[in-house]
This record gives C-alpha cells, sequence and structure tokens, in this order.
C-alpha cells in the first residue's frame, strides 16, 4: 500500500529529474567531465523561466530561452577549462558560484512564485483527473523525447567524436577532431539539459527558488550509481536508459525514506552517504574486480 | 619547389629551456621526404625519435625551424588541423582505438580523419559493409564482432586494427611510433608484415621508428638514425639494402649505448 501510496510522486519527480541525470549522464560519464555546474545552471535554468513567465512571456518560449542559458553556462565552464587551463572540478565550482549572483540578478529576489501565471501546466489543472497522471504523462514524453534525441544524437558522426573526446582525447586529436570546441559544446548539451529540467519543474512546482539547485549534483550521481547498477550501460541506449531508470529509482527511495521517518532536512546527507556507500563499497572488499568503473566519477 | 610531401627545416625542440634539465631533443634537424618514401627511424633512447614524429604531427610545436606537409607551412598549426594530412599509430595499443566504443564506431571516426563531422549517421549501412569487408584482410574474425566494444581485443588485435584505421581515409603521411613494440614476438611479426603489405600496397609515405635494427634494415627504402637530436646516418637505396646490420654497429657503436638495440645484432667487440 505504501509503495502504491508513493509511487505517482516518485514517477513524476523522477522523470522530471531525469533530464537532469542526463545532463549529468552527458558530462561525467560520455564526456569523462566531472562538471560541477548543475548546481547552478538548475536554478538558472528555473530563475530564466520563472522571471519570462511573471513578466508575461508564453512559457514555451520561456523553456526555450533558460535551456539556452543553461547551454551558455556550461559553454562558460568548458572555456574556463579548455582556453584557460583551469581545473575541470574548479572550473565548475566558479561558474555554480558566480551562478548564484545571476540567478539572483535574473529573479530580482530570492524566489519567483508562478501560480498566478499560466504555466506549460496549467491546462492540467482543469481536468477532472488527478493532476499528477496529466504532470507524469508530460514528463514522460519530455524524457522519452530527450532521450532518444540523445542517443540519436550520440551516433551521429560529431556524436561518435564526441564520445571519443570522452574515452580517448589523444587518439580523437589525431584523427581531427578540435577537442577543446568538443567539450565546451557537450558540457554546453549538458548544461542545457540541467537548465530544461529547471525550467519544467518551476513551473510544475509554481516557483522558482535560487536555492532549488543545492546537492543536484549528488542527487543526479546517486540516480547514475542506482541505475548503472541495475542496468549495464553496455551501449548508449543502456546508459542513457539507466539515467532516466536511475532517477525514478533514486526519487522512489527517498519518498520510501521520508514516508519511513527520514527527516527532510537529512535528505541531503542521505543522498551524499548512497553515493559514499556505492563508490566506497569495492574499496571495502579490496577486491580490483568489484571496482565500479565510472568515468568521470 | 621540389615534390617533397614533407619538408624540415632546421627543426629544434628545446624541453625545460633555461632550466637545468633542458633538453635538446632536435637540434636543427633537416629532412626532406618525397612521396612513396619508407624511412625507418633508428636511434638510442631519448634521441629524438619520438620528438620528430610528435613535432610533425603537430603534439609538439617546434622552437624554432619551419614544417611542410604537402607544401603548405603547418609549423604553428595545431595537431587537429594536420589530421587531414596525417595519420598515427603509436607504441601502445590502447592509444590509438576508444575502448569503449565498437570496433565499427571506432573505424568510422577513424574514416573521417581530417573531415568535417555532421549530424549524419555515423556507422552506416554501407559503412559497415565496407568494414566487414576490409576487416577480413587482417583475418583475426573482427568483421563477426563489429557491434563489440574495442576495449576486449587483444593488443596485438587492437594494434593491427588501428593499422588499417589509417588507410579507411589515405594520409599523405603515415607515421609509426614503434608500434610493434608492446607486443610478443610473433604479433609483433604479423603486424610488421600487415605494415609492410599495407604501405607497400597504398604507395604509403612512412616513417617508422624502431627498436630493431634488423627491421630498420629489412623494410623501407631509406633509413635514418638519429643520435642527440640529430640526423646521424641517412641512407636510401641500393646504399641501404647492402647495409647490415654489423656494419651499422661497427661505423656507429660507439654513438649506440641503447641496449635493446645492441640486442637486435652482434655485440661490437
Amino acid at each position: 500500500m505504501l509503495i502504491l501510496n508513493i509511487l505517482p510522486i516518485s514517477l513524476q519527480q523522477g522523470l522530471a529529474y531525469a533530464l537532469v541525470a542526463l545532463g549529468i549522464t552527458l558530462a561525467f560519464r560520455v564526456l569523462a567531465f566531472p562538471d560541477l555546474t548543475v548546481d547552478g545552471s538548475f536554478p538558472l535554468g528555473g530563475a530564466v523561466a520563472a522571471r519570462l513567465i511573471f513578466e508575461g512571456v508564453e512559457p514555451t518560449l520561456s523553456v526555450a530561452v533558460a535551456t539556452l542559458a543553461g547551454f551558455a553556462a556550461g559553454s562558460m565552464t568548458g572555456l574556463l577549462n579548455t582556453r584557460l587551463k583551469i581545473n575541470s572540478l574548479l572550473a565548475g565550482i566558479l561558474m555554480m558560484t558566480i551562478l548564484y549572483s545571476v540567478n539572483l540578478r535574473i529573479m530580482g529576489r530570492a524566489n519567483i512564485q508562478l501560480l498566478d501565471r499560466p504555466t506549460m501546466f496549467t491546462f492540467m489543472e482543469n481536468m477532472d483527473i488527478s493532476r499528477y497522471i496529466p504532470v507524469i504523462i508530460f514528463f514522460l514524453l519530455v524524457t522519452v523525447a530527450i532521450k532518444a534525441l540523445l542517443d540519436i544524437f550520440l551516433h551521429t558522426e560529431y556524436g561518435l567524436a564526441l564520445r571519443a573526446t570522452g574515452n580517448n582525447e589523444d587518439m580523437i586529436r589525431s584523427l581531427g577532431v578540435n577537442t577543446d570546441n568538443a567539450t565546451v559544446f557537450g558540457l554546453g548539451l549538458s548544461n542545457a539539459l540541467v537548465a530544461l529540467s529547471g525550467a519544467l519543474i518551476a513551473q510544475d512546482q509554481g516557483f522558482a527558488d535560487v536555492g532549488m539547485g543545492i546537492g543536484m549534483i549528488v542527487a543526479g550521481l546517486a540516480s547514475i550509481i542506482i541505475g548503472e547498477a541495475m542496468i549495464k550501460p553496455k551501449t548508449v541506449f543502456r546508459l542513457t536508459l539507466a539515467a532516466v531508470v536511475g532517477s525514478f529509482l533514486y526519487r522512489f527511495i527517498i519518498s520510501l525514506g521520508l514516508r519511513l521517518g527520514l527527516a527532510p532536512t537529512d535528505l541531503k546527507m542521505a543522498t551524499g552517504f548512497m553515493v559514499i556507500l556505492a563508490l566506497g563499497i569495492p574499496a571495502f572488499k579490496k577486491s580490483r574486480e568489484g571496482k565500479i568503473h565510472l568515468r568521470g566519477i | 619547389m621540389s615534390d617533397n610531401i614533407l619538408a624540415l627545416e632546421g627543426v629544434t625542440k628545446i624541453f625545460n629551456a633555461g632550466t637545468l634539465d633542458e633538453k635538446r631533443a632536435l637540434d636543427h634537424i633537416d629532412l626532406k621526404v618525397v612521396p612513396g618514401d619508407f624511412i625507418t627511424i633508428i636511434g638510442s633512447n631519448g634521441a629524438g625519435k619520438s620528438t620528430l614524429l610528435n613535432v610533425i604531427a603537430g603534439t609538439y610545436l617546434p622552437d624554432d625551424g619551419r614544417i611542410m606537409i604537402a607544401h603548405q607551412d603547418v609549423t604553428r598549426a595545431p595537431e587537429h588541423r594536420r589530421a587531414r594530412y596525417i595519420a598515427r599509430v603509436f607504441q601502445n595499443p590502447t592509444m590509438g582505438t576508444a575502448a569503449d566504443m565498437t570496433i565499427e564506431e571506432n573505424l568510422s571516426i577513424a574514416e573521417l580523419r581530417g573531415k568535417r563531422r555532421r549530424l549524419k549517421w555515423g556507422v552506416t549501412e554501407a559503412r559497415r559493409k565496407r568494414y566487414s569487408e576490409i576487416l577480413k584482410v587482417l583475418d583475426l574474425g573482427l568483421e563477426d564482432r563489429l557491434k563489440q566494444p574495442v576495449g576486449l581485443l587483444s593488443g596485438g588485435q587492437r594494434q593491427s586494427m588501428t593499422l588499417l584505421m589509417t588507410t579507411l581515409t589515405l594520409p599523405q603521411l603515415l607515421l609509426l611510433d614503434e608500434h610493434t613494440a608492446a607486443l610478443d614476438p610473433r604479433t609483433a611479426a604479423k603486424v610488421i608484415e600487415l605494415t609492410e603489405t599495407m604501405v607497400t600496397q597504398h604507395k604509403l609515405t612512412t616513417l617508422m621508428i624502431t627498436h630493431n635494427m634488423n627491421q630498420a634494415l629489412r623494410y623501407g627504402n631509406r633509413m635514418i638514425m638519429l643520435h642527440q637530436g640529430r640526423i646521424q646516418i641517412d641512407v636510401q637505396g641500393d646504399e641501404k639494402q647492402q647495409l647490415t646490420v654489423r656494419e651499422v654497429i661497427d661505423k656507429f657503436g660507439t654513438t649506440l649505448k641503447d641496449e635493446t638495440l645492441l640486442a637486435c645484432g652482434p655485440t661490437p667487440s
């Protein structure tokens, strides 16, 4: 009974945040770039969309602009790393920190309420069925479409070059690919997905908050780790599927934990422990075979 | 203007300039290569062999001198811009292929060496057919494993594949950096045979570094020996064909201090 109760909320959140997991997969696993921009680009997407919608801009257009803003933020991290030779982790942290101020500037305050504004979800409120159903269907369609597009992209000539950049940078450079540009573009795409997720979630929950991105990377990593434990990422299709499934499972576990008495304030700590546990088990076992091979992590 | 495919003029590369560790890896190298040349390169450790190939490929930019490939001045051109002229195979079999990507994906990214990569499907059915045909040449059964990740292959298989990948789009210049050194003797022999076949078949202009002097003398039409960043020997044609390991060592034994190199021939008295 409990499981049935938390299923809708886990599905809704899992699918909504699956775009974040896909973005993190693209950066960490495909490009092997540990990108921490996510904690800033997620609220950036929310902030841009919320501000534009608040100002009366059409919601779909607002989401498109928010996605582009995410692309710009990710590209900046890539430029810091490739052009200025700043360490990848630091480049992400710098952008994340800068984006905190940028997001406050964009919103003009710490949060924007959207409850009285028309959003992409408004028409769902007036239906005769539980709001969960249309919302879940909406996020399912978006996530499946983005996953499919990402799968296709990663099999194109340029997509293969991008994957090779994360897999064997020296090799693909000797084959004529400007790996710096590939990294910048790949990070842009990754953060565009994250910002898209932020823009949609802000509308779904009815507000954007400057703190909505805190812990987003760790949650995303937890999703990826759980997903890849279930679905061995032998192909691109399975890699992205693992991100989506993992996102759902992570939200499910979290919801279950909350129902069983986990304090919401302890959520991020629990998630952190989850990641530490997953990455640390092989060290306890001291077995090399058990070592989780997670590129970028 | 001659018909040189590659010309180096006074190329110099200094590592750690201005420190106690300063090393002149290449010291005013002049080298002219005509199309069809198959040049073997020998020299002791630290003689500058790999640096020479790295400077030609653009991995390092020279501190002085000029590099022309196909009459284009590429002295300052970054590595990825020279890829349209140059294909490389490295010593380490893991360096030439992307382990987590499939055999056909690796072949596809190699086929597009130096070309524009578009948003078109990478491994098309037509390409897959072609790869399958080409891989049969290797006689390793790889044509039946197109969808397997390259990481599952042995070092020899990966190196053979890397070699094959260089010819999917024929390069103006093939650079081989001790590409058989990390393989066991039997596999190495196979890979070197494959190299000879491919170079002859496609008339590839080739620079091949080797630690094995027998190989250096047996293959190619020209041999150069580097020592302390300079070209010490440069023989070609009949003169090279008649040269023996003994003669090289007798003549230059004093400068050849590398044991691996000497181990391949008779010990100098």
